[in-house]
């Protein structure tokens, strides 16, 4: 348990306004201990004052507390995103860490960990605070930091790791790219691994000289459309080497946004053998498949490639089989104005906070991949861990637990629209896709961030 | 009225139902013979003379001159075709596409060109066609003979020889085929 | 993958980026194509090669990567059927410098014309193109992705010398993966009933064949004598650094049509190339100048091939394969 992440806990109830609690009546919780309908009141302070039926009000000073009525609605811990793209500092125009909290509070998010592929690279103490401060003051979610493996990215040297992990930074990755060089790759974990902070290296997997000049994944698409290909081979040869250099050091390695199928079975192995790996994935690997492409839309473009039918099978395979620890965003805003570019010359990423929790829903409970309970371990609590951040976030829905919730409806139809999304970018693959599921509260420390699905601020 | 301007002219398609017979394959046979000695008796023989049928309908009316002519002065006469899919006023108004290759037999400089057509309607198919001839050499004289002249002309044309002149209604249609020449309507 | 594009002034047009555009029977668009080509192969060789069918419709060559050839050839093609032409050249270094390829296509469009003929070295540039634009945009070439009027005119090539092209046996030789010919000659060859065969080195082929009609062989000897055309592609020098072949010598040594093995074709078969060609490489000089190599008759035809796709796309009032709207 960090001090650190206590003290940013701490301080975020000094930036909210007071208020008189609230209660939630009628609701489904759903927490690691499984599901209930319970009343759920939340007291000023910010903590769960008391979980149940017939909660005596007057004996828990909340006379004066709202009521929400929730029934038909699940109320869980707050959704973590453990690999979210800000944009802040230095891409603006694409989000800033105000726009990008909102639009993770309407998806039901209360803590995301911000990747570190900024400009500057967040790889200093100075960037970290930079992005926390700025997280605090939008005060619509709990942002943290994560900074990069080498300096700037650029995989020849070590960030400063003890003064980062001070700092409060738990996940160190290089995402938007993996560390190429091994042996540099294997000291990180070593370094890592003697820091008084428990922290977790994340890695994007993709051996550089496999995936050069690719730009979708490699196969039957790529080779009708004429765009050159990231074989899988790319992805998996990253994760074997990572299982291994992971159990070389013993340390912890979490794979980010898992995509192929051979990659999969290398994780499931890897856990299999007792080695202290987690992995991701993502709503748009396990969503959709390369042959979205042929539209030749950029929107499609996306690090790691969507992939082959097979291989969302295998990505759902590995979340129900617990292969995959979580769903992770990959939220990849990007202006309108790159992303109308020649599709091999456009940026890869896509958005994905407010619609996550509509494609888990659609993608994986409907379809009875996951039950609503597993679906919501891999949302809320699983990452939360994973991010280290399980002092505070994922908890589960009891008194004295710090209030960070939300609220959905499972069965709510909608259809996505672009411009009706917070973020400010459009870069959603899923323009006009009806699906369902969708945030109705958000409360962080007890203040609601969004309410009836609007965001408080 | 001629294939080509049954699928053309809206609406399109349909199918036509004839309604009386106008002229029948020998009424044909004796106005050709007299056009093709019309033909000679104007040109004063049949030097320099070249045939072109329209596509599509009076391609087989303008080998048929040919014969009679040929029949009368013992001269065999050059017959060729013109599509005017290029050339027509209403491109991009109404599907046009070509029947078939155009084909002139030789060069137009200097020679007179009897243009052949089934119907003469609204005067834009053989607009269309003094275009399209002008593109394969400077005729000395362009004349017109067609079968059936129905009026409602839109344009300054008119015909040297005619089989027959058959006054319409502009909602009617003329469909000319070997077996002769029948009024009716198109019906949807 | 049809979409139609609604020009206000002339009604519905639909635009050709693939050979799969011609219709949702690919055989009858391709022979409606290749009837009408008929016409202005007559039109091209009249003393005035020159029709006012498009008289007052404006065709905008937009090449972003070099192609005089192509170029010439639409360009010749529009003129011969009166329409006017416009060329916005466009580098690709001014591009990377961040113009918007939307930016680019509004602003042509605002100058009010018909049909935009795109080359870009980029897959994907005409349909996204397409996708913003309001006149008809012809794929002029983009990327590794389609070619689809050069098909056209490889299609009416072989029937002019051959006849149908249904049951013809065709081998395609060279560097297939990196070419657009390639992609829309085996979409176009197979539609018609063809039977095409690839041959090159593994390297040069495209990463999966799922869902290409198509045999391979990497022996090119053995495939010359089955076969009634043989098309070479276009070999490029940067393909030895990026270790696709080790070296030319070797790759001309096993795949090039030298005359050795042009004497192991059929005495009817055609020696076709789309051009540039690298004489000594992919083909020898020697053969390149063969009675049965057509590869003037490719440039000859392609002039005519691409009057027929602006008359079809901008005059003839008709849809691909379907009813016009009025």
């Amino acid at each position: 348990m960090s001090k650190n992440s206590n003290n940013n806990a701490t301080n975020r109830k000094a930036t909210v306004p007071e208020s008189a609690g609230w209660i939630l009546t009628g609701g489904r919780v759903v927490d690691r201990t499984g599901e209930r309908i319970a009343d759920v009141a939340i007291a000023p302070d910010g903590t769960i004052a008391a979980v149940g039926l017939d909660l005596d009000l007057k004996a828990l000073g909340l006379t004066k507390a709202p009521v929400l009525d929730i029934t038909g609605c699940v109320v869980s811990p707050g959704f973590v995103d453990i690999h979210t793209h800000l944009r802040e500092p230095g891409r603006e125009e694409a989000e800033t860490i105000e726009s990008g909290s909102r639009a993770a509070a309407l998806g039901g998010y209360t803590a995301v960990v911000a990747m570190p592929n900024t400009e500057p690279t967040i790889d200093s103490v100075a960037v970290v605070r930079q992005v926390l401060d700025a997280g605090l003051a939008a005060g619509l979610c709990d942002v943290r930091s994560s900074a990069s493996i080498t300096l700037g990215r650029e995989g020849d040297a070590l960030s400063p790791m003890a003064e980062l992990a001070a700092a409060g930074v738990r996940i160190f990755t290089d995402d938007g790219c993996g560390v190429q060089n091994d042996r540099l790759m294997r000291r990180a974990l070593e370094y890592a691994s003697g820091l008084p902070e428990p922290v977790v290296l994340a890695q994007h997997c993709e051996v550089e000289a496999l995936s050069h000049g690719g730009h979708m994944h490699e196969g039957e698409w790529s080779s009708r459309l004429g765009i050159p290909g990231i074989p899988a081979e790319a992805e998996e040869l990253m994760v074997f080497r990572d299982i291994a250099l992971s159990r070389l050091t013993g340390m912890a390695v979490h794979f980010q946004h898992l995509s192929t199928k051979g990659a999969v079975a290398l994780v499931r192995e890897a856990k299999a053998s007792g080695l202290n790996v987690t992995a991701e994935a993502t709503p748009h690997h396990f969503t959709l498949t390369h042959a979205e492409v042929a539209s030749y839309d950029p929107v499609f473009k996306v690090n790691p490639p969507l992939r082959t039918a097979e291989d969302v099978a295998a990505v759902k395979a590995g979340l129900a089989d617990g292969t995959i620890d979580a769903i992770a965003t990959d939220h990849a805003p990007h202006t309108d104005d790159v992303k109308e570019a020649p599709f091999d010359h456009a940026p890869c990423g896509m958005l994905g906070l407010e619609t996550a929790l509509a494609l888990g829903i659609t993608e994986l409970v409907e379809p009875g991949v996951l039950s609503m309970t597993e679906f919501i371990a891999k949302m809320s609590w699983n990452p939360a861990a994973i991010a280290r951040l399980d002092d505070v976030h994922g908890r589960n829905v009891e008194a004295a637990e710090p209030a960070h919730l939300v609220v959905f409806d499972p069965a709510l139809e909608w259809a996505v629209d672009p411009s009706a999304l917070a973020s400010k970018s459009n870069n959603t693959p899923y323009a006009g896709r009806v699906v369902r599921g969708k945030v109705r509260h958000t409360f962080l420390c007890g203040v609601p961030t969004v309410l009836d699905g609007e965001a408080q601020r | 009225m001629a294939e080509r301007e049954r699928r053309l002219t809206p609406p399109y398609g349909g199918v036509f139902v004839a309604r009386t017979r106008v002229m029948t394959a020998d009424d044909m046979k004796r106005a050709t013979k007299r056009m093709a000695h019309e033909i000679i008796e104007r040109n004063q023989g049949l030097d320099d003379l070249v045939v072109i049928g329209l596509q599509t309908g009076g391609v087989p009316l303008a080998s048929r001159l040919c014969d009679a002519l040929e029949l009368i002065d013992g001269t065999e006469v050059p017959v060729g075709c013109v599509d005017v899919a290029f050339y027509r006023d209403d491109i991009g108004l109404r599907p046009v596409l070509p029947e078939t290759v155009t084909d002139i037999p030789c060069d137009l400089d200097g020679r007179t060109v009897i243009l052949v057509d089934d119907v003469l309607f609204t005067g834009r198919t053989i607009r269309a066609a003094l275009d399209a001839l002008s593109d394969y050499g400077r005729a000395r004289a362009v004349q017109l003979a067609v079968m059936v002249d129905r009026g409602h002309r839109e344009l300054p044309i008119r015909p040297d020889y005619v089989g027959k002149n058959l006054p319409t209604r502009r909602d009617e249609a003329v469909d000319v085929t070997a077996d002769g020449v029948d009024l009716g309507e198109m019906v949807k | 993958m049809n979409r139609p594009v609604t020009n206000p002034r002339h009604g519905r047009l639909r635009s050709l980026l693939s050979i799969s555009d011609l219709g949702p029977d690919v055989a009858t668009g391709i022979s409606e194509v290749m009837t009408l080509t008929d016409s202005f192969v007559e039109v091209s060789e009249r003393t005035i090669p020159k029709v006012p069918a498009l008289r007052g419709r404006t065709v905008v060559s937009l090449f972003f990567e070099d192609s005089t050839r192509t170029r010439l050839s639409f360009e010749t093609a529009a003129k011969r059927l009166s329409a006017d032409t416009m060329n916005f050249s466009v580098s690709t270094s001014s591009v990377k410098k961040g113009e918007s390829l939307r930016d680019t296509i509004e602003t042509i469009e605002a100058m009010g014309v018909d049909a935009i003929v795109v080359r870009h070295a980029s897959a994907g540039v005409p349909r996204q193109i397409a996708q913003w634009a309001t006149s008809a945009i012809i794929n002029a070439g983009d990327g590794w992705h389609e070619h689809p009027t050069q098909a056209l005119l490889d299609c009416y090539t072989i029937r002019q010398r051959l006849g149908d092209i249904t049951g013809k046996r065709i081998a395609i030789v060279g560097d297939i993966r990196h070419s657009r010919v390639a992609r829309s000659n085996v979409a176009a060859f197979t539609a018609l009933g063809a039977d095409v065969t690839l041959v090159a080195p593994p390297t040069l082929l495209p990463p999966s064949l799922e869902g290409w009609p198509v045999k391979v062989s990497t022996d090119i000897d053995a495939v010359l004598p089955t076969v009634d055309v043989c098309y070479m592609l276009r070999m490029q020098r940067e393909r030895m650094t990026e270790a696709l072949i080790p070296t030319i010598r070797e790759y001309s040594a096993r795949y090039g049509l030298n005359e050795r093995r042009a004497e192991l074709l059929p005495d009817h078969a055609l020696i076709m190339h789309p051009g540039p060609m690298n004489r000594g490489v992919e083909i020898d000089a020697a053969v390149a100048d063969l009675p049965n190599t057509v590869i003037v008759d490719q440039v000859r035809n392609g002039v005519a091939v691409r009057m027929a796709v602006l008359f079809l796309l901008l005059g003839s009032g008709t849809t691909w394969g379907g009813e016009a709207d009025v």
